[in-house]
């Protein structure tokens, strides 16, 4: 007698609820999310014990990087825009509507203003490329940190300071900064750090 | 006549459709494989490029500049409720008191490095001057890199230490400092 072959059955799963579940997901991680604009500067953070979240908004971030060249940015588009106007109005550059527009979504700048127009003039490799080199200058003839922060306060008197600088970073250029910081009576501001792992205590 | 919307439902009806054979209702299969692909794909994706970890900051107040003009008394200190911290590169020198100081090194390790010394420090303070009386007076050597200033200051809120403050080095103490060096090197 011939055996009945088992039949081989098509065993079909509900995936309802598995892509339930991965729209929820989907959805959730859409709505959190926060996109990084590109930083100008690589930096890795040393940590601390500190667990003060830094506040999302009117933040003025001076980024220091390993070897000790400084960067200055803002976090909001509209404070950047009135900076650009402070700085025609004080150094009397023009700029296009176009290098207006690349400079309201760089996060960081780190050039001189007198290289401003023409590093906005560029394409982003060229500008990848200049960051690898730039810095703004703050030498006591020609500190522009300072006047970049004064543009910064100008357009928005609550934006807090503060200082985003690798481990590495040489201590005298951070002096420096906070020197800056001082001549403009900014006494109060904050160091980004990570959090410390439980390895030091 | 009401219009009859959607009207799935088994249940026989008033108005034109009375009486009218339904088809035998076939559920679709859809292929649900494409969709769940791409839902993944996109589920990756924002997982992968959502930061979740907001950075923390240590606020940090420093003493407003002294202009050369005004004339502002520099508040004097007992001496002896001062220590006087050099940081270096991962050292830390320290000092107690102001004459003749006495150069000590030490690091940034958690068990016998500075906060032990600080510790000690303080307790001796406390025997002599009452509770929060010491002084840490913070200066960072050229040497020094942002690491070992974070790490300093974390140091003071550690021991929730009130009473410091940061100021410039002497070139006494950076003489110091690299006597201190030339005879450790030399022992």
């Amino acid at each position: 007698m011939a055996k009945f072959k088992a039949k081989k059955q098509n065993i079909a799963i509900d995936m309802t609820p598995m892509v339930d579940l991965a729209f929820l997901l989907i959805t959730f991680f859409m709505l959190t999310v926060k996109f990084r604009a590109p930083q100008a500067v690589e930096v890795q953070l040393p940590s601390s014990i500190a667990d003060t979240p830094l506040p999302a908004q009117d933040i003025l971030m001076i980024s220091i990087s390993q070897d000790g060249r400084i960067f200055f940015g803002v976090d909001s588009k509209h404070v950047r825009l009135a900076i650009l106007e402070k700085i025609k109005e004080r150094y009397g550059y023009e700029f296009t509507e176009a290098e207006a527009k690349t400079f309201s979504v760089l996060a960081e700048i780190g050039v001189p203003f007198e290289q401003l127009k023409s590093y906005l003039s560029y394409g982003e490799l060229e500008r990848k490329a200049i960051d690898k080199k730039a810095s703004i200058p703050t030498d006591s003839t020609n500190n522009q940190l300072k006047q970049w922060i004064l543009f910064a306060r100008y357009s928005n008197p609550k934006i807090r300071i503060a200082i985003r600088a690798d481990e590495k970073a040489p201590y005298p250029v951070i002096a420096r900064v906070i020197e800056t910081l001082k001549d403009q009576k900014v006494h109060r501001f904050n160091l980004i750090t990570t959090l410390e792992a439980q390895t030091k205590s | 006549m009401a219009a009859e919307v959607g009207g799935d439902s088994g249940a026989p009806k008033k108005g034109k459709k009375q009486g009218k054979a339904r088809k035998p209702k076939k559920r679709p299969r859809i292929d649900m494989t494409p969709m769940v692909d791409l839902g993944f794909l996109l589920l990756t994706f924002f997982v992968l490029t959502t930061t979740m970890s907001t950075p923390n900051t240590m606020p940090v107040v420093v003493p407003p500049k002294i202009e050369k003009k005004e004339d502002v008394e520099i508040p004097k200190i007992a001496e002896g409720k001062v220590i006087t911290l050099l940081v270096g590169r991962g050292k830390v020198y320290y000092y107690t008191g102001v004459e003749n100081p006495e150069l000590r090194v030490t690091d940034f390790s958690p068990k016998t490095g500075v906060r032990k010394v600080l510790i000690d420090r303080r307790a001796e303070v406390e025997g002599r001057y009452g509770k929060d009386e010491m002084i840490v007076i913070i200066k960072m050597m050229e040497e020094a890199q942002y690491k070992d200033f974070v790490d300093i200051l974390d140091e003071m809120s550690i021991i929730q230490q009130k009473k410091y403050a940061l100021v410039d080095i002497t070139p006494e103490e950076k003489e110091l400092v690299e006597e201190y060096k030339k005879s450790t090197n030399l022992s």
